[in-house]
């Protein structure tokens, strides 16, 4: 038995399990109380607040933010749009992507103070139920998806995908980088596996997204 | 309604909406973003507070001290709950490990603090201010090394899965001394996380001494019972809301710290909190699929005809928890009069393990599947022939007990038909399409049927909406759509003329989301509410009710015809009412099946294993929704992909917890590992299931799929791994030099 502060503690335990388990994560919950060892910043004063005006959906919104506050926390805790999901906060998982002046981002992985101006179009801003985007529609048609919860993020990468396909821009599984990227299942599944779909509803993805690129084209 | 009796003819035979393809009918609000999740709901309650947990830094010991002072003082702070400020919470049936209180630590990640704040970033900064002095104890974390001080235990899963200590029929030693073929092998299965996208999340608000939660949870009715349990508060004071469910996958069956600390924050805040496990917490905070070392022996005659069958399983969990009973379904699966199954389980202070989608058949699956291929390569038999074979329609240990209906035969040669079987080579490694050596599998699947009570209420309205609600939930597995089917079948009404409201603890107990019980359940649930309400409108009418037809939204009998909703009147009609079930289950064995096959390369350079092709052939019953089943199928294979190839949480042996607890470590399936997925479903229909002849599909899938998977890179490569997940660095030391 030993009997040790949480400081040394942490310490040693780094120093263990940097030897033994190179580059994995580091023990000790040091990811989820971040600054429990050394920390010397929280009983700081107020936090720093900050006006941010973002263009979502079409319109403009003003926010006064915690200069912390992510993208995805702005859009969900402030705004409520709560279509965007937050399924890791660490940009591992997807489900929180949206669109940024028409690219897709993880929205968790950028500080909203970041996008001062920026056009930021998420899933409530593609469709409603009553008035479905293709994409959406073509989802609900091919039952891309089961629990719900990787959705949202799966449609936004996958409009903003198939732009990125159109525009030229070639992936790892692009054979002639010279050639424009063509339309394939294998090119939607490479440029796809930023979004996890834990249910695995990914077969059914592809069809939705090969229907829609198809109308397309 | 008892079930007690075979189903007959009854309006669900129609088939009018029941049995279709129907697209969901929540599919619109997911796919917008407008189906509300657990910390979602702005709406539900004003002035919510954040909530932040923090979790153990050891994984075992005690806690001498929590320096809060800080935290306390910290901007936004509201309040916060340290797990020293209480002793050890009373805990439900369903939980090993404590959720909260006093100060020993079972588990790495345990709940030890939330914080509440005004905000998120607030009551995060908060946590990481705490100050906690540890009183280490050395704890055991390696299976393999604990493995020989495993005691015999019985196991059930609670989910359709168990088997006693030990069972023995017949003699198996004697049998298997004198079998002339014989195997004898050690599988290893690891440790998984459900991973399911959507972290737990509550939000609770207190009014007076009455406690709602809005949550994400697929077992409302337990989720009930074990919250006010180890609150100490009277169960008719506590409610749950979960009407979406992210994905749970067996993680969200039971009442977890997010719940219990989000009401503890209100109550010290007072103030609505909202709170989610972190995604690191989600690991080693809940529960886990174990890890298991599978022993199993199989002895056969020169005809291919199994005599001996045994299978032994250990694993590990905390003091007072189960075995993963990873030998269930060899109890059932194939003739042989002599066997033996065992169960063995160690203690360990990792993490809690407990049900994760199939548990028992997942895992054991992976370990049978692959003796059989072995077995059937010794014997110098086809694999899939080597099943058949060794086919049983009645229960092998005890004659007298038959299969209610069992087409495993039917699936796995139609399978083997529509994948092209016949191309497989039977020596391995003979199949080269440019770097990838490719090879074909094939695995039985199994996976019992489960008989729950559920309940539901139906409401008919003066326009004929009929509103069905029961506290049954969706966890992705289109429960909302079948319910609304079945309603409209059986009140003979267009789908778009049903409601469903799922998810409230206010609405009738159903039997809930898990071991693919809730799709037969629930569903006869709802027609044995469906069929009371009939009644109820035939008496009304003053028609027999026997007699009364439920068509196009008229009720009919003789000449006369009168539209539902005036039928219900301007106050509407209600019926309540519950299936429950007599002794069918015990007189028949209900199970499902599947035939599993696969295609993979493995890359002759890298060791790299991809899955080309899939096929799952399944017997489950009546289909209710083939659409939603299909998917239901397709996921759980691709669960079943992560399984074979990728899934593991590492454990840190020395500190004793799961090291890739974050999505980024802890791999699963993405698009791109996964290819085009067919699935068959056969027709039938099982009445002495229930009055829908139904019965479960959702983690039928995953069963067999891991072990196809693994035969199917032997068939390519010669090289059989037998520790799960069949990684790179397993293989390439074995491949054959490069050309």
């Amino acid at each position: 038995m030993e009997s040790s502060s949480h400081l040394s503690l942490t310490r040693r335990a780094l120093v263990a399990a940097a030897a033994a388990t190179a580059g994995a994560t580091t023990p000790e919950g040091a990811d989820a109380q971040p600054a429990s060892a050394g920390n010397s910043s929280t009983d700081a004063g107020t936090p720093a607040m900050t006006s941010v005006s973002l263009r979502v959906n079409g319109e403009l919104r003003s926010l006064e933010l915690d200069t912390r506050t992510t993208l995805l926390d702005a859009l969900r805790e402030h705004l409520q749009l709560t279509g965007s999901k937050k399924g890791c906060d660490h940009g591992q998982c997807g489900a929180c992507t949206v669109m940024v002046d028409g690219r897709r981002v993880y929205s968790c992985l950028t500080l909203a103070v970041m996008h001062e101006g920026d056009e930021v179009t998420t899933i409530e801003g593609l469709g409603q139920p009553e008035t479905l985007h293709p994409m959406q529609a073509a989802f609900v048609k091919h039952d891309g998806y089961q629990c719900g919860y990787c959705t949202p993020g799966q449609i936004c990468a996958s409009v903003a995908m198939l732009e990125e396909i159109k525009a030229g821009v070639p992936s790892h599984v692009t054979a002639d980088l010279m050639a424009s990227p063509q339309l394939t299942a294998e090119e939607i599944r490479e440029r796809m596996s930023g979004n996890i779909c834990r249910c695995g509803a990914y077969s059914n993805i592809v069809e939705a997204i090969t229907e829609v690129a198809g109308r397309q084209a | 309604m008892k079930f007690d009796t075979p189903a007959t003819n009854n309006p669900i035979d129609q088939l009018k909406v029941v049995g279709r393809p129907l697209d969901r009918i929540d599919g619109p609000l997911k796919t917008t973003g407008q189906a509300p999740y657990a910390y979602e709901r702005h709406d539900a309650v004003r002035n919510q507070a954040y909530g932040f947990i923090l979790g153990s830094a050891i994984a075992k010991g005690r806690i001498d001290a929590m320096d809060t002072a800080a935290a306390r003082k910290a901007p936004g702070v509201l309040a916060i709950v340290t797990t020293l400020d209480m002793p050890r919470l009373e805990k439900g049936p369903m939980n090993t490990a404590s959720l909260f209180g006093g100060p020993e630590i079972q588990h790495y990640h345990q709940a030890i603090a939330v914080v509440v704040a005004e905000s998120f970033e607030q009551a995060r900064d908060a946590a990481a201010a705490i100050r906690v002095e540890y009183v280490r104890q050395p704890g055991r974390f390696d299976l393999a090394a604990e493995a020989p001080k495993a005691k015999l235990v019985p196991g059930d899963s609670g989910e359709g899965s168990g088997a006693p200590p030990e069972e023995r029929v017949g003699d198996f030693e004697g049998a298997f001394a004198t079998a002339a073929v014989k195997l004898d092998a050690t599988y290893t299965t690891p440790d998984e996380s459900h991973a399911m996208m959507e972290p737990h999340a509550t939000i609770a608000a207190w009014e007076g001494d009455k406690l709602t939660i809005w949550t994400s949870n697929q077992m409302i009715a337990w989720g009930k019972r074990d919250l006010a349990k180890t609150l100490g508060i009277p169960a008719e004071n506590v409610r749950l809301d979960s009407p979406y469910v992210g994905g749970g996958f067996g993680g969200k069956l039971f009442l977890r710290a997010d719940a219990v600390l989000a009401a503890l924050g209100a109550k010290a805040a007072r103030r609505p909190v909202k709170l989610t496990l972190t995604r690191p917490l989600v690991a080693n905070n809940t529960t886990h699929r174990p890890a298991t070392i599978q022993r199993i022996r199989l002895g056969a005659g020169r005809d291919g005809k199994l005599t001996a069958i045994a299978h032994e399983s250990i694993s590990g969990d905390l003091e007072g928890g189960q075995p993963e009973t990873a030998v269930s379904q060899t109890k059932l699966l194939y003739a042989g009069a002599n066997r033996l199954t065992s169960l063995r389980l160690a203690v360990l202070d990792l993490p809690e393990g407990n049900a994760m989608r199939a548990p028992g058949e997942a895992p054991g699956l992976m370990a049978l599947e692959v003796a059989m291929d072995e077995m059937a390569e010794s014997l110098g038999m086809d694999p899939v022939e080597f099943r058949i074979l060794n086919d049983t329609q009645v229960d092998p240990e005890d004659s007298e007990r038959r299969f209610s209906q069992r087409q495993l035969v039917e699936c796995l040669r139609l399978g083997a038909e529509r994948f092209g079987w016949s191309r497989r080579s039977a020596t391995p490694g003979q199949r080269r399409e440019g770097r990838w050596m490719v090879g074909m599998g094939v695995a039985a699947g199994f996976r019992n049927n489960l008989l729950m009570k559920s309940a539901a209420r139906v409401r008919l309205d003066g326009q004929g909406v009929v509103t069905v609600e029961t506290d049954m939930t969706d966890i992705g597995t289109g429960s909302y759509t079948i319910i609304a089917q079945t309603a409209a079948e059986m009140m003979g009404v267009e789908l778009g003329q049903v409601r469903v409201r799922l998810g409230d603890s206010s609405f009738p107990a159903s039997a809930g989301s898990g071991g693919q019980w809730g799709a037969n359940n629930s569903t006869a649930g709802v027609y044995a509410a469906c069929m009371t309400l009939r009644e109820a409108v035939a008496r009304k009418l003053g028609f027999n009710s026997a007699e009364a037809e439920f068509v196009d939204g008229q009720v009919r009998s003789g000449n006369r015809s009168v539209p539902l909703g005036e039928a219900a009147g301007a106050d509407g009609m209600a019926a309540e009412d519950q299936i429950e079930y007599g002794d069918l289950a015990k007189r028949y064995q209900q199970s499902t099946f599947a035939g599993h096959f696969v295609e993979v390369g493995v890359d002759a350079a890298t060791g790299e294993t991809r899955v080309r092709r899939m096929l799952a052939v399944c017997a489950a019953g009546r289909i209710l929704n083939p659409k939603s089943a299909r998917s239901q199928v397709i996921g759980a294979m691709t669960m079943g992909v992560g399984a074979a190839l990728m899934e593991e949480l590492a454990v840190d042996k020395r500190h004793g917890f799961f090291v890739n607890h974050d999505l980024a470590g802890y791999e699963v399936p993405v698009h791109a590992d996964i290819p085009h997925q067919e699935v068959i479903f056969l027709d039938e229909v099982d009445p002495i299931s229930s009055p829908m002849k139904a019965k479960g599909v959702g983690e039928l899938g995953l069963c067999g799929v891991g072990a196809a998977i693994a035969n199917a890179a032997y068939n390519a490569t010669g090289i059989r791994v037998r520790d799960y997940p069949i990684t790179l660095d397993k293989m390439i030391a074995r491949l054959p030099e490069l050309a």
